[in-house]
C-alpha cells in the first residue's frame, strides 16, 4: 500500500531527472537569499550556474549544526516572517539550540512525507494513533500528530511522560498505532508487561525514531507490545520526523528522495562512497522554502542502496544508523560507538537493553565501565553466576569492539530511564 | 526441608545497605538469619524471614532487587562435628554446595544450616537417607 505510488515507485532515471532540476533551483535560491550559502559558495568557488546535473552537486560545500549555531536564530532562512508559518527548534546536547522555520509549503510536505512513511508502517485512516513523543519544540509529537491527521487517522495527542496514563489510553482507547522513541516505547513495553495487559492492547504497529535502535530492540518491542515496530527517521533541520521510513520488508528505511536528496559520504575525504558502504549521511533539502539546507552533513553513519525493494517502492534505502560522528566516543585511541555495545548486549538474555557508558580516565589511561541492569529471574544470589555474567559480558564487548570494560551488573531499575532521547553515555573526561 | 530465602542484590554505595534494612524494619519484618557475601562492586544479602512473600513484595515495591531462592535448610545435631557430617555426606556424592550459613533459634537454642545447592530434592534425599533430620515448612517458619 502506498500513498503516493507515482512518487514512491518512480523509474530511478525518471527520479534522478527531477531531483537534478529541483537541485539546481535549490543551489540558486539558496545563493540568492541566504547570506551564508553565498559566501560558502564563493569561498568554495562555485556559483549556482555550475550546477547543472545531479553529479554537479560534489562541487558544492557541506553545511552542518555549526552554521546553523552561526546563524542564530534565523540567519539561514530563505523567507521572511510573513511567509513563515511555524518554528521548531532542536536542542543541542552541547551550546545554542537550532533554529528550523516551515513555510506552509514546507508544512504540507512534511506532512505528506509523514503520511507516506506512515502508510509505509501499515497506517489507514481507520487506525487510531496514539502520538507519545512530546510535543513542542521538539518536531516528534506535532510532526506525528499532522501526519496522522493528514492521513485521515484518529490522532490521540498523549505527548510524551504519566507512562500509568499512557497505558490507560493504550488499552482504553483501543490505539492501534504507537508512535514515540524507542527508549519511550521500551520503557511503556516493560510497563504493559508488568501490569500483563498484553494481551488486552489492539496495537499493531510502532513508529519509533529521534534515537538509533537495534535490531534486537525492535525484536524486545515486538515481544512486549505484541506488535510490528518502524524505524522511522527524521531529524529537524531537515523538517522532522518522516525523512525516512521502513517498510513491511524491513530491509531499509526508504528515503522520501523526491524531497531530501541523500548522499553518503567518507568522514575524513568529504567524497561520495559507492552505494552500500558505510560514511556520514549528508541530505539535500529539494523543495524546502523556509530552510532550504544544501548538503547537510548529519553526522549519522549509515547506508545507502538504491535497488527497487521487495515492497515495490524505488525509493533509495538507508541502512540502519550505525552511530555518529559526533557521539562517537574514542577510548584508547579506538572508536566505539554506544550502539554497538548496546547490539552486544541485547544478545545477552541475562540482562535488561538498559545501560550507562561510563568513560574515565585513571593514570592517564581511558577506562570504559558498562553499567547494565539485571534481569528479574537471573539467580543472583550466586557470587559465582554474577561474575561470570560479567565475564561473559566483557569477552563479548571485547571480541566486538576490541576493547576491554570493566562490566557492573546492576540492580533493577538502577540504570535512568529516559523519557526523550536516552542517556547511554557517562564521559567523565570531560571534567578532567 | 526446602525454605525460601529471601536473596537481594545490593549495588556497592555507601548506606544501601542501611537503606535496605531500614526498608525490613519499617514493614517489621523479623529476620531469623543473614548472610551477606560481597565483591568491589556489588553484594548479596540473603535473608531468612517469617514471611518471604510479604518480604520480598515489600523489598520490590521500593525498588530492591529482591527474589525468592529455594534452599535447604537442615537441623544440626548439638553434638560436635554434626555439621561437618552433613558437608561429608553431600560431598560424598559430589554434590556442591554454593554458600552455606547456620543460625540458632531463640526458643530452644536449636541450631540450623541453611545450603544452597544445584539439586535441593536430590540433596534432600541424601540426606534424609543418612539419618539427617528434615522440618516441615509449617515446623521452619513457626521456629
Ligand atoms: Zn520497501
Amino acid at each position: 500500500m502506498y500513498w503516493n505510488e507515482k512518487a514512491e515507485t518512480m523509474p530511478r532515471e525518471e527520479m534522478r531527472r527531477i531531483q537534478g532540476e529541483l537541485l539546481r533551483g535549490a543551489v540558486k535560491r539558496a545563493y540568492e537569499r541566504v547570506a551564508p550559502y553565498r559566501a560558502k559558495m564563493k569561498q568554495t568557488g562555485v556559483e549556482p550556474g555550475d550546477i547543472n546535473t545531479l553529479e554537479d552537486i560534489e562541487k558544492l560545500p557541506f553545511t552542518d549544526k555549526a552554521d546553523l549555531r552561526d546563524a542564530y536564530p534565523y540567519g539561514m532562512f530563505a523567507v521572511g516572517m510573513d511567509e513563515v508559518i511555524r518554528i521548531h527548534a532542536s536542542s543541542g546536547t552541547t551550546g545554542k539550540q537550532t533554529v528550523v522555520g516551515y513555510t506552509r509549503k514546507d508544512i504540507e510536505i512534511w506532512n505528506e512525507c509523514m503520511a507516506r512513511c506512515m502508510t509505509m508502517a501499515g497506517v489507514t485512516r481507520g487506525d487510531i494513533v496514539q502520538v507519545a513523543y512530546g510535543y513542542g519544540l521538539f518536531t516528534g509529537g506535532l510532526g506525528g500528530h499532522y501526519g496522522a491527521e493528514y492521513i485521515g487517522a484518529a490522532t490521540v495527542p498523549a505527548s510524551t511522560g504519566n507512562t500509568k496514563r499512557q497505558l490507560q489510553i493504550l488499552e482504553d482507547f483501543g490505539s492501534t498505532v504507537l508512535l514515540c522513541t524507542p527508549s519511550y516505547a521500551m520503557l511503556l513495553g516493560d510497563a504493559v508487561r508488568e501490569a500483563g495487559i498484553k494481551g488486552k492492547l489492539k496495537l499493531k504497529s510502532g513508529i519509533h525514531g529521534a534515537e538509533p535502535w537495534t535490531e534486537g530492540m525492535r525484536r524486545e518491542l515486538e515481544d512486549r507490545l505484541g506488535y510490528k515496530a518502524y524505524d522511522i527517521y527524521g531529524l529537524s533541520e531537515i523538517s522532522g520526523p518522516g525523512v525516512s521510513c521502513d517498510c513491511e520488508a524491513a530491509a531499509g528505511l526508504h528515503v522520501q528522495e523526491d524531497h531530501f536528496y541523500p548522499e553518503i559520504v567518507d568522514a575524513h575525504t568529504g567524497k561520495q562512497v559507492k552505494d552500500g558502504m558505510p560514511g556520514e549521511l549528508v541530505f539535500t533539502c529539494l523543495t524546502k522554502e523556509a530552510l532550504p539546507l544544501i548538503r547537510y552533513n548529519t553526522r549519522d553513519i549509515c547506508t545507502l542502496r538504491k535497488d527497487k525493494c521487495a515492497c515495490g517502492r524505488t525509493l533509495a534505502r538507508m541502512g540502519k544508523i550505525t552511530g555518529r560522528t559526533d557521539d562517537m566516543l574514542i577510548i584508547r585511541g579506538i572508536n566505539v560507538f554506544p550502539s554497538q555495545v548496546e547490539s552486544v548486549l541485547l544478545g545477552i538474555a541475562e540482562v535488561s537493553p538498559h545501560y550507562l557508558l561510563v568513560v574515565d580516565r585513571k593514570n592517564n589511561l581511558d577506562t570504559l565501565e558498562v553499567r547494565v541492569e539485571l534481569r528479574e529471574g537471573f539467580p543472583f544470589d550466586e557470587v559465582r553466576r554474577v561474575e561470570e555474567l560479567e565475564r561473559r559480558i566483557g569477552k563479548e564487548i571485547n571480541s566486538t569492539l576490541s576493547i576491554s570494560a570493566d562490566i557492573r551488573i546492576s540492580p533493577i531499575g538502577s540504570v535512568e530511564r529516559s523519557e526523550g532521547k536516552a542517556k547511554r553515555v557517562l564521559d567523565l573526561r570531560k571534567n578532567l | 526441608m526446602i525454605v525460601n530465602q529471601i536473596s537481594v542484590f545490593v549495588e556497592n554505595r555507601p548506606g544501601r545497605l542501611a537503606e535496605i534494612t531500614g526498608i525490613l524494619a519499617a514493614g517489621g519484618v523479623d529476620i531469623r538469619a543473614l548472610s551477606i557475601a560481597d565483591t568491589s562492586d556489588f553484594g548479596i544479602l540473603r535473608l531468612i524471614v517469617n514471611d518471604p512473600e510479604r518480604t520480598d513484595k515489600l523489598l520490590r515495591e521500593a525498588g530492591v532487587t529482591s527474589g525468592k531462592t529455594a534452599v535447604i535448610a537442615v537441623k544440626l545435631a548439638d553434638e560436635p562435628g554434626s555439621l561437618h557430617k552433613i558437608l561429608t555426606i553431600l560431598s560424598n556424592h559430589d554434590v556442591v554446595v554454593e554458600y552455606a550459613y547456620a543460625f540458632i533459634t531463640r526458643k530452644d537454642s536449636d541450631a540450623y544450616v541453611i545450603l544452597k545447592v544445584a539439586n535441593n530434592d536430590e540433596a534432600i534425599a541424601m540426606l534424609t537417607a543418612e539419618g539427617q533430620q528434615m522440618l516441615t515448612p509449617e515446623e521452619f517458619y513457626a521456629l
